[in-house]
């Protein structure tokens, strides 16, 4: 620390730091714009001048006190122990009008139409910089705008040129498709031609751009303001990373979804799917009301049921004596998997996944449990020095991922800095003095990816390959694990080089997943972390970072409470047959995206009465007996694990309408029935979340990731509402004039309104950014320690899993190929950020970036199938047959066939699987729109 | 009088090819420094010659080259020496004079230049329009290497060296030594802040210098010669020659190679043959474009870096644009600060739209629509735009027209106000 004077008082501030980082760190407004916590200092915008005076403040005051001082850049000064500065002097101030005024001239004043109006930091900083009356007799510069596709809106003419935009997009995500053009007051940032942004983290503009240049195009649809935003405090369940988000609502429509910082986790940057792809909860599709079949014979013939028609019909399904079955879900929360488990019993509980891929994700949990291996955050993983990358397509599976992969390879810079004298924060010098020299990364996968651009080594094979390379590595930093057979010389060279880098790595980082579904590539992962942990002989035991990417949003939640090896879904097969139960309750889980459909009718068609609960209808919701609305994760309380096992919290952002109620209030219900009980099981979630950690060890942290419902501040709960929340008495006017009361939240300490403790609030109950003077999410640094620090009161969430210590060295056995059968051809998954997940996938934006169902193979194996591009191929897949338009690309591993996981038309294909194919006579090429489940089920 | 730089230059003559320039005694110094002397000799050499940058800030060169971390080993990270030929300041010519007329001289420069900095590897950024500077040039390199004198163990002396001509796609900002690095790894010409200097982080972020045409010219020289001849050049204590230019209304514009120092007047008068006939000098801008206006009561000064700074303009590339009292002042200045706003990289805040508003105001003024307010605009623009506000010394130097004009030339300002008109053009004030 050193210590300096701001304005006549001392403060201690970092060693190495710059001013504006200080003095905003310090809880000091002082404006910005060019300068972004995560971006760095440039210092262009010349708003953040402040006066340095030649004289240390210790050193004798007196005539010679320099009281004139030195204009300078405060995000371009590094403090110095003695230093003496001003905001507040008058010239500084004086200068900062300036700018301001000089940054509005060609600045529009349409504030009152644009949709940054009121989170604006431009507004803001004019505020603060108090500039109020235009001299500028000119004409404004206007520019022509782009359409970017669905997620963004571009209004150039707003543009004050801060160039954070592009530094981001280019610099930070690694984007190539937006850029700087055209020079002095006329200078444009856009695109080459209008087109769909190409970046999959080209939703951080709306955050990253001060003023209204780029805006979320989703929320336009149903625009409101900040200030009329309910939110709360959530967590993205788009997949399984676990990144923070703060939902806003208004009239019962979710509008939004923005990053909520956490210094751990995603910092200050979400994915485009966590953002934009909320639209499912909007849907017109929602199951709203309570339906059952009304003739057994005829399931399209629905019937909505009433209050007491769910509970005769409840009573009768799952009463006392009835034998049940339940079948949970990786998307669903800890809250609604461990009130089924207790519905139907432990033994009676099924992960919903199939086997293969409940093995895998056991496996995964095993491995972070028994080994000395530790699941990163993602602000660790930017730390790493070297990466290995092994069979997962980061940036389509866990993309949050991929951009702190993007920071890791670019950490480098810091050390070069340090070599030349360079502060780390100066990002365009560090850039430069770097030019292309990155932290070693490798990657393996089945196809190219689009961060190999960071890779220092990419390979490519089908999973086997993949897995024998990994094995290969473990083996070259540790001869005592098992050497696999059939290695090339090329991997054998490769596996070397590798090894050698990731040994000589002070914290290694492997990456690994279920995204090439096979056990062998996720056992590789470990031998290579395990032979890692013991790289120093005689040395402590040094637990590397492993982190498997999984795909739904709680499959470590799930995967924690699934002791039963046999919950696979095939095994509720087997017991629906042999007519061991009498209902099935399936919670939040579409049985067509688990197993092909020949199998989920096998359980349609047993005896069992089929409960659903679930938000969206699907193929599944269609074939419930009893239907019952479930809330999504707007709509309800509930906890989620994250890949790197850390337990998180997500509010319910509003009361839900019609009869939707959380799975767990359902469940809670369906407890009582069962146990012929006069009350609900459980009156709050919380007593579900206490339950749980009660009876199940592993997860007893789950309770300490957010403060309880009982929880006050000055006996006062927490408002969603922000307090300029307008038309509170109005919005409801054209149905009832009268007021209605406040809906209570009997689940959490936060509450539907916008009366509530105005202070500072626990990180994992603060709903929103907001600070006085601070609309803008900039606000977020009025709510950390220091810039780009913790939370103040700690980061939300709490890791359940920490490195095994355990000092043996055990190693997963090779596995070999299995050879291809004659005529057949390996069926593999590629994965899409946009597509392949379920629930995103159902939402308007991300429906506009999904890709075709299609099927890539190699021009020799096209060749030999007799295809070409746009022609149609033919598949067999078990008892499934199913047609796609091929692709050809030399990206494709020979022998595979490479089809687009988790659409509409390919959701419940095995992977890997070996297939038959043959080219479809009469194909005509065409568009084919992405069909959606639920359309399927009104065509059908 | 000596006239080193411009020995083989003439009216007429062609620039001597290599078998012509080595026997007029070229390459004699690059013989010399290459097989004689050491880097850090040259180098002392130069601090002693007290030779100065000529691209306009006239930074001492032997300390700027003292910045570069020098080697033991030479495999250690490249470094580079950069040619600044990207002469595009208003009103200057030199270096064009230099590169057409004696190409080798600056090669030569070159040569014993990057030796010194150990930089195997030099560029030439040259403004686009010199065509025949960047053909002279490249026929002049290959040249060298058929001869040996460039390439690989130059002249046995175990140094390699290659230099590569880059054509600038245009932009008076890629004259600033950063953008100009920035430019020419491909890259937007924005300048780059600060530090870390070139010398420490420069081309590709290696260790780089960057010279102007003249500065360099003047090393084979100072190397034949040695210090204490190189200093007698001069009239005053700024050391050498150093090419002068007039342009503006005079009998004979052009550029002369003259003693540092040499009286304003002398090189007005006896030089460019005074003022036309029928016009006045009213001022002079004494290195370019953006440089500050200066006077008769000025006349006298000598032209080096030292006179010209204590007298509140700077010597920038020592070739002066003369105002004439038959030229609105205003309009002069309008037509600068046009240049000035349309060549702003658009970096940062007071270059990008402090520069557009003052030549909004001037182009006002000369419309006629001029206000009493926008006097306080203009002044407030010469401190907001000054040095160290802003992030390179564009605006500050586009300031410096402007901030002289309005001390030396207000009442002319003031009578755009007054009579709503221009009263050089007798355009009369109109709503747009």
């Amino acid at each position: 620390m050193v210590s300096i004077e701001i304005d006549n008082h001392i403060y201690q501030v970092p060693e190495g730091s710059n001013l504006l980082q200080a003095c905003l760190s310090l809880g000091l407004d002082l404006p910005y714009f060019c300068w972004h916590p995560s971006l760095g200092s440039v210092g262009a915008c010349r708003q953040c001048a402040v006066i340095q005076y030649q004289d240390r403040h210790d050193e004798v005051a007196g005539d010679q006190r320099d009281e004139q001082g030195r204009l300078v850049m405060s995000c371009m000064t590094p403090v110095s122990e003695g230093m003496r500065i001003s905001i507040d002097a008058q010239n500084a101030r004086n200068f900062r009008a300036d700018i301001i005024e000089l940054l509005m001239t060609n600045h529009p004043h349409d504030c009152p139409v644009c949709e940054e109006g009121g989170e604006c930091h431009l507004q803001d900083m004019t505020q603060m910089s108090g500039h109020t009356y235009r001299q500028y007799r000119g004409k404004k510069r206007t520019h022509r705008n782009q359409y970017l596709g669905p997620f963004i809106n571009h209004e150039m003419n707003r543009c004050i040129a801060c160039y954070r935009c592009v530094r981001y997009y280019q610099d930070y995500a690694g984007g190539h498709d937006l850029q700087a053009m055209a020079a002095h007051n006329h200078v444009y940032f856009g695109r080459h031609e209008d087109g769909v942004l190409e970046n999959e983290f080209s939703g951080n503009l709306v955050e990253v751009c001060p003023t209204g240049v780029f805006t979320d195009r989703t929320l336009s649809q149903h625009y409101s303001r900040k200030w009329d935003l309910q939110a709360a405090p959530s967590i993205c369940v788009h997949c399984a990373q676990g990144c923070n988000t703060s939902p806003g609502e208004r009239y019962g429509e979710l509008r939004r979804v923005v990053n909520r910082y956490n210094s751990a986790v995603n910092g200050y940057f979400l994915c485009d799917r966590g953002r934009f792809g909320y639209g499912f909860v909007n849907r017109e599709d929602r199951v709203t009301q309570a339906e059952r079949v009304a003739e057994k014979s005829r399931e399209s013939v629905r019937e909505s049921l009433s209050r007491s028609g769910i509970r005769d019909a409840l009573i009768e399904a799952i009463g006392p004596g009835k034998r049940l079955l339940g079948i949970g879900s990786p998307r669903a929360s800890i809250e609604a998997n461990f009130a089924l488990r207790e519905l139907v019993g432990a033994d009676h509980f099924s992960a919903g996944l199939n086997n293969q891929q409940l093995n895998l994700q056991q496996s995964i949990i095993e491995i972070l449990r028994t080994r000395p291996v530790r699941a990163p955050e993602l602000r660790e993983i930017e730390q790493a020095d070297a990466v290995l990358i092994l069979g997962e397509d980061v940036i389509n599976t866990s993309p949050r991922l991929a951009l702190s992969l993007r920071q890791t390879a670019a950490n480098l810079g810091s050390k070069i800095a340090d070599q030349l004298r360079i502060p780390v924060w100066q990002d365009a010098a560090v850039r430069e003095a770097m030019q292309s020299d990155k932290t070693p990364v490798f990657i393996a996968t089945i196809t190219a990816t689009r961060i190999d651009d960071i890779a220092l080594k990419t390979y490519r094979d089908k999973p086997a390959g993949i897995a024998q390379l990994g094995f290969a590595i473990a083996c070259a930093i540790d001869a005592t694990a098992p050497f696999p057979e059939q290695l090339s010389e090329d991997q054998q060279n490769l596996a070397q080089q590798i090894a050698a880098v990731l040994k000589s790595a002070k914290n290694p980082l492997i990456v690994s997943g279920i995204g090439c579904q096979s056990q062998a590539v996720i056992a590789a992962a470990a031998n290579v972390a395990t032979a890692l942990a013991n790289r120093n002989s005689g040395e402590e035991l040094q637990p590397t970072n492993l982190f498997y990417c999984l795909p739904e949003s709680n499959s470590i939640g799930l995967g924690l409470m699934t002791s039963d090896e046999e919950g696979g879904l095939e095994h509720v097969i087997e017991r629906l047959e042999s007519n061991q139960a009498d209902t099935l309750i399936i919670v939040e889980n579409d049985l067509y995206r688990r197993l092909p459909p020949d199998r989920v009718e096998r359980i349609f068609s047993s005896d069992a009465t089929v409960i659903v609960l679930d938000h969206i209808k699907n193929e599944t919701t269609l074939k419930a007996d009893l239907l019952l609305p479930a809330a999504t994760f707007a709509e309800t309380e509930g906890t989620l694990v994250s890949g790197s096992g850390r337990a998180q919290r997500a509010f319910a952002v509003y009361v839900p309408t019609a009869d939707i109620r959380g799975s767990w209030e359902w469940l809670s219900d369906m407890l009582a029935l069962r146990n012929n009980e006069e009350k609900p099981r459980w009156q709050q979630v919380d007593e579900v979340t206490q339950s749980c950690g009660k009876a199940i060890g592993v997860l007893k942290g789950i309770a300490d990731a957010a403060p309880d419902a009982d929880f006050r501040l000055a006996g006062m709960k927490i408002a969603r509402q922000p307090h300029r929340y307008s038309g509170r008495t109005a919005m409801l006017a054209a149905v009832n004039v009268s007021e209605p009361k406040q809906s209570v939240d009997p689940d959490s300490a936060l509450g539907f309104t916008m009366e509530g403790f105005p202070g500072e609030k626990p990180s994992a109950l603060t709903p929103y950014y907001w600070s006085p003077g601070w609309n803008s999410n900039q606000a977020v640094g009025k709510f950390q320690e220091e810039v780009s620090g913790p939370l103040r009161g700690g980061d939300p969430g709490v890791r359940l899993l920490e490195a095994s210590t355990e000092p043996v060295k055990r190693w997963f056995e090779t596995t070999p190929d299995v050879a291809r059968g004659q005529g057949e051809w390996l069926l593999l998954p590629s994965y899409h950020i946009f597509g392949s997940e379920e629930l995103s996938a159902l939402s308007e934006a991300i429906i506009e970036r999904s890709p075709l169902p299609t099927v890539m193979l190699t021009p020799e194996d096209a060749k030999s199938l007799g295809v070409a591009q746009g022609d149609g191929l033919t598949l067999s897949v078990a008892s499934q047959s199913l047609s796609l338009e091929v692709i050809i690309s030399d990206d494709c591993p020979k022998g595979a066939l490479l089809v687009p996981a988790g659409l509409a038309k390919t959701a419940g294909l095995p992977f890997p699987y070996q297939v038959k194919a043959t080219r479809e006579i009469g194909w005509t090429r065409r568009l084919e729109v992405n069909i959606l489940v639920s359309d399927k089920g009104t065509q059908r | 009088m000596e006239t080193p730089l411009t020995q083989n230059i003439g009216p007429g003559k062609l620039p001597l090819n290599l078998q012509e320039y080595r026997a007029a005694g070229g390459y004699r110094a690059a013989h010399k420094a290459l097989l004689e002397m050491e880097s850090k000799d040259i180098l002392q050499l130069l601090q002693d010659a007290n030779l100065r940058g000529r691209g306009g800030a006239g930074f001492p060169t032997g300390m700027k080259w003292s910045f570069v971390p020098m080697y033991k080993d030479r495999e250690e990270r490249p470094k580079y020496l950069v040619i600044n030929a990207d002469e595009m300041e208003p009103g200057t010519f030199k270096d064009r004079l230099l590169m057409e007329g004696d190409p080798h001289q600056l090669i030569e420069g070159i040569i014993i230049s990057a030796y010194t900095l150990q930089a195997e590897v030099a560029y030439i950024f040259i403004r686009g329009e010199y065509q025949r500077s960047a053909d002279l040039l490249n026929q002049a390199i290959t040249e060298c290497k058929a001869q040996g004198l460039l390439g690989t163990n130059i002249m046995h002396s175990r140094f390699n060296l290659d230099i590569f001509v880059h054509t600038s796609a245009g932009r008076y900002i890629c004259g600033e030594e950063t953008a100009l690095l920035n430019s020419l790894e491909g890259k937007r010409a924005t300048p780059r802040a600060k530090p870390p200097f070139p010398q420490v982080s420069g081309l590709w972020g290696r260790p780089t210098v960057v010279n102007n045409v003249e500065t360099i010219c003047n090393v084979p020289h100072i190397v034949n010669k040695g210090a204490a001849w190189y200093k007698s050049l001069s009239l005053t204590e700024d050391a050498g020659t150093k090419i002068f230019g007039v342009s503006g209304r005079v009998r004979n514009p052009g550029a002369w190679e003259l003693p540092m120092g040499t009286p304003v007047r002398e090189i007005i008068e006896n030089y460019a043959g005074g003022m036309q006939d029928g016009y006045k000098l009213r001022g002079f801008l004494p290195g370019g474009g953006s440089t500050n206006f200066l006077t008769q009561e000025h006349l006298d000064l000598h032209m080096d870096y030292t006179s010209i700074g204590k007298a509140g303009s700077r010597l920038g590339t020592g070739t002066m644009i003369i105002l004439d009292d038959k030229t609105c002042p205003v309009g002069m200045v309008r037509n600068l600060e046009h240049f000035f706003a349309q060549e702003s990289c658009g970096w940062c805040t007071p270059c990008r739209d402090g520069l557009p508003w003052v030549e909004h105001i001037l182009t006002e003024f000369e419309h006629g629509r001029g206000e009493i307010e926008d006097m306080e605009v203009l002044t407030r623009h010469t401190h907001l735009l000054g040095p160290g506000n802003t992030f390179c010394a564009h605006a500050p130097g586009a300031m410096g027209p402007l901030e002289s004009a309005l001390r030396y030339f207000r009442e002319d300002f003031e009578a755009h106000i007054h009579s709503k008109s221009c009263p050089w053009t007798g355009i009369r004030g109109s709503h747009k």
